[in-house]
């Protein structure tokens, strides 16, 4: 059905996919942490700091956001020349879309993540405070926990989202799957049809996986008797 | 029961503690031998609760000192997690780790704050489990176990940090009455052992049986206080007997 | 990967869309050091007071804008400004209400759908409600983009479909199904006993649905619904990769034809930002006070 070539370039367009997703996902929970941390410091301008990053990234478009990162933003960061003659910035376009979809879906990872904290019960905190647990003891062993259970199906939600953002790095030339099969079916015509369909069957397959193991995840935490 | 020489090992001078505008405790003293039983009861919102909770320095005071073990509570460099270490404490809605098995909940304390081996203090849980009269559960989730067996298992919990005095806020408060009864017998257990033990309970039978002294507390102040014979048969405040009349 | 930085974006300029300005790539021959030093020394005193401008639209640009002035750039965006609001974002709003209708109408008939007795109805609108739920935006866009044909011919009449109405259908697909979704959820969120006391009453199902269930549900529905109206119009800026002259388009041949100096491109940015914000802000905000205040009531 295909060339050597485009099924090279599909191949190379769902690992980037695969990569991409990947590593936003990692670096949007560790934000979500550190920002639901961060909510619950006593330092007040801190905290309007982070509810003023949830409010912007949560309400302008991801794809937008994408496009001030790569073209507002990059023209600032540093440039290197690895032959003496190409000026080649420090941030790729891909690292720009990792680290611009990463603060997209951290903010509602803050959210969700700030949710979960507040739902472990006072009591169950006073209990670990009265056995003698630090406040890090508490968090490490009891809140965090617990909060991860509350957490799980909205960041399943949240992190399935993520993962059909990645195709808006089309924007900045990132040579994802959706970009790698536009170039295909810009090339030969033909391909069209099947080309659409394998983009479809992939991301659906993509997602179908993350949700199986964020729901066997989900399955394995589960505590008889807690919850739902 | 009563130990007349013993030392004192909670007081509590003239606290006063308040939630915002609402004083909850006006000048409360009272003290606690070792091996004492004491029992605080009195309407709901007098401030019994809030009193202990005070004790292990779950809320600070406003006014007042408190003494455990030799640990000034109003000193401001406070080592709190000493202090837990010498009380235990069992609250009216459990308050197990639901993500963690009976013995699980039992080891954490020990292994995490005190660091101890795990093998030992797996085997001194073990043994609480026998104690509270619990064997065979260790491995059941909190969510598997009843009410009263949760009770159980969060006395136990205390007991594993070794405490010097156990605090009962409560305990058969959300309990069904016939699982009120095992509680209470764990409890009574621990009394004859010779725990030092301040409770707030709403049982009267119970506080008459076990208690060596009973306070009775309205409006944030002890009204008045006594053994369990004077204070249940010749109560002298007309607060307490109206208390007694429309409990007993 | 690095060296990705294409002066033409692929799938687009190839796609008779010539008209459609593409970015040149601002990494210029000269370097940028040499315009910020130009720049330091034509900067008239008022530049403090230009800044300022930008500092209410977008907080974050300050200490973007604090090492770089870039007063002209500012000053063309305030030209710009107009035309952008009035052809740009005007037409993303027009896009987003568009979409919005069409995927509620069809996506109120596909939750029903799903709720079905009809086994085969209840199936078929399951799997289009999780396929167009479960893929990317983008790639139905691109997918309605080049699988619609320019214009369909009806008893005769050739109706052409510009690029905008096939991004409206494009983006009022995954709305439909999320619209499904919260229909079948809010109908199931009624307890049965509502089925059955209405059942007990001899009602018809169909009497149940729209007499007793629906009109329960429907408050129920509201926040969720505006939810997506919100990242409905988020995801309007996509359609400048299909060439429809939206605010991102229209941005960026502003920028090219102020000569594409790339200090316009933090103002131009930042103002598309802006705008999305100051609406849809207040739409999250009024969503959460009415999710609160229904909440209450269940």
């Amino acid at each position: 059905m295909y060339e050597p070539v485009q099924q090279g370039k599909i191949l190379s367009g769902i690992w980037m996919t695969i990569k991409l997703s990947f590593f936003c996902l990692i670096l949007s929970v560790v934000i979500g942490i550190v920002g639901a941390f961060a909510q619950g410091s006593k330092i007040r301008i801190l905290r309007s700091f982070v509810q003023g990053y949830i409010q912007f990234f949560r309400n302008t478009p991801p794809y937008v956001q994408l496009l001030f990162f790569y073209f507002a933003l990059g023209q600032f960061t540093p440039t290197y020349s690895p032959d003496g003659w190409l000026e080649l910035p420090i941030i790729s376009n891909v690292g720009w879309a990792i680290i611009s979809l990463s603060f997209f879906a951290g903010a509602f990872n803050v959210e969700i993540f700030r949710a979960g904290i507040e739902a472990v019960a006072d009591s169950t905190k006073e209990a670990a405070e009265s056995l003698g647990f630090s406040r890090f003891q508490t968090f490490r062993y009891v809140i965090f926990p617990l909060a991860i259970r509350v957490c799980l199906p909205s960041l399943n939600n949240n992190l399935i989202n993520l993962v059909k953002t990645t195709t808006q790095a089309f924007g900045i030339a990132v040579p994802e799957l959706l970009y790698q099969s536009v170039t295909i079916w810009n090339d030969y015509p033909s391909a069209q049809y099947p080309t659409m369909l394998l983009v479809f069957v992939v991301y659906i397959l993509l997602v179908g996986v993350l949700v199986l193991s964020m729901n066997t995840w989900e399955k394995n935490l589960r505590i008889p008797g807690y919850g739902q | 029961m009563l130990k007349k020489n013993a030392e004192t090992i909670v007081s509590i001078k003239d606290v006063h503690k308040s939630f915002g505008q609402l004083e909850v405790l006006k000048g409360v003293s009272l003290d606690v031998k070792k091996g004492e039983v004491i029992c605080v009861i009195g309407p709901s919102g007098s401030g019994k609760s809030t009193l202990i909770r005070c004790i292990n320095g779950l809320n600070d005071i406003q006014g007042g000192q408190i003494n455990v073990c030799g640990i000034d509570l109003t000193d401001p460099k406070l080592d709190k997690l000493e202090l837990r270490k010498r009380v235990g404490m069992v609250f009216q809605q459990y308050n197990l780790f639901p993500h963690k098995t009976a013995l699980e909940n039992i080891i954490m304390a020990p292994t995490l704050v005190l660091k101890q081996d795990k093998a030992a203090s797996e085997k001194r849980a073990f043994e609480l489990m026998q104690k509270v009269r619990l064997e065979g559960k260790e491995h059941a989730y909190p969510g598997e176990l009843s009410g009263g067996q949760q009770q159980r298992v969060a006395i136990a919990r205390s007991l594993a940090m070794n405490p010097d005095v156990m605090l009962f806020d409560e305990v058969t408060a959300a309990l069904d009455p016939e699982t009120v009864k095992e509680v209470l017998v764990t409890i009574k257990d621990l009394a004859q052992e010779g725990m030092t033990c301040i409770l707030v309970t709403h049982e009267m039978g119970f506080a008459r049986e076990v208690a060596d002294h009973i306070y009775f507390t309205d409006n944030g102040v002890i009204v008045e206080h006594g053994s369990p014979k004077t204070f249940f048969n010749k109560a002298k405040d007309p607060r307490t007997k109206e208390f007694l009349s429309q409990i007993l | 990967m690095a060296s990705k930085r294409p002066s033409t974006i692929p799938g687009i300029n190839r796609h008779g869309n010539t008209d459609l300005p593409v970015l040149k790539p601002f990494a210029p021959s000269q370097p940028i050091a040499f315009h910020t030093s130009a720049w330091l020394a034509n900067m008239p005193a008022w530049t403090g007071f230009v800044l300022l401008l930008p500092l209410m639209l977008w907080p974050f640009a300050s200490h973007a804008a604090g090492s770089f002035t870039m007063t002209d750039a500012f000053s063309a965006l305030i030209r710009w400004m107009p035309f952008l609001l009035k052809s740009g974002f005007l037409f993303n709003v027009i896009i987003s209400l568009f979409a919005m209708l069409i995927g509620t109408f069809l996506g109120i008939i596909l939750g029903l759908g799903q709720i079905s007795k009809n086994r085969f109805i209840k199936r078929i609108s399951w799997f289009f409600t999780q396929l167009f739920r479960n893929s990317p935006w983008l790639v139905l866009l691109f997918i309605v983009l080049l699988a619609f044909p320019f214009e369909v011919t009806i008893f005769g009449v050739i109706i052409p479909i510009p690029d905008w109405m096939k991004a409206v259908i494009g983006l009022s697909l995954p709305i439909m199904a999320n619209i499904s979704e919260i229909v079948r959820g809010a109908v199931l969120s009624v307890p049965t006993a509502q089925w059955e006391a209405a059942e007990s009453l001899a009602f018809s199902r169909q009497q149940i649905l729209w007499r007793i269930i629906l009109p329960q549900c429907f408050k129920r529905m509201i926040p969720p619904w505006m939810n997506w109206y919100a990242i409905l119009t988020m995801a309007t800026p996509l359609c400048s990769l299909l060439g429809v002259e939206e605010i991102i388009t229209l941005s960026r041949q502003a920028m090219e034809a102020e000569n594409n100096h790339p200090e316009l491109l933090v103002p131009f940015y930042s103002f598309a930002l802006g705008l999305f914000f100051f609406y849809c802000y207040p739409i999250a905000r009024v969503t959460m006070y009415l999710e609160r205040r229904y909440s209450v009531k269940i």
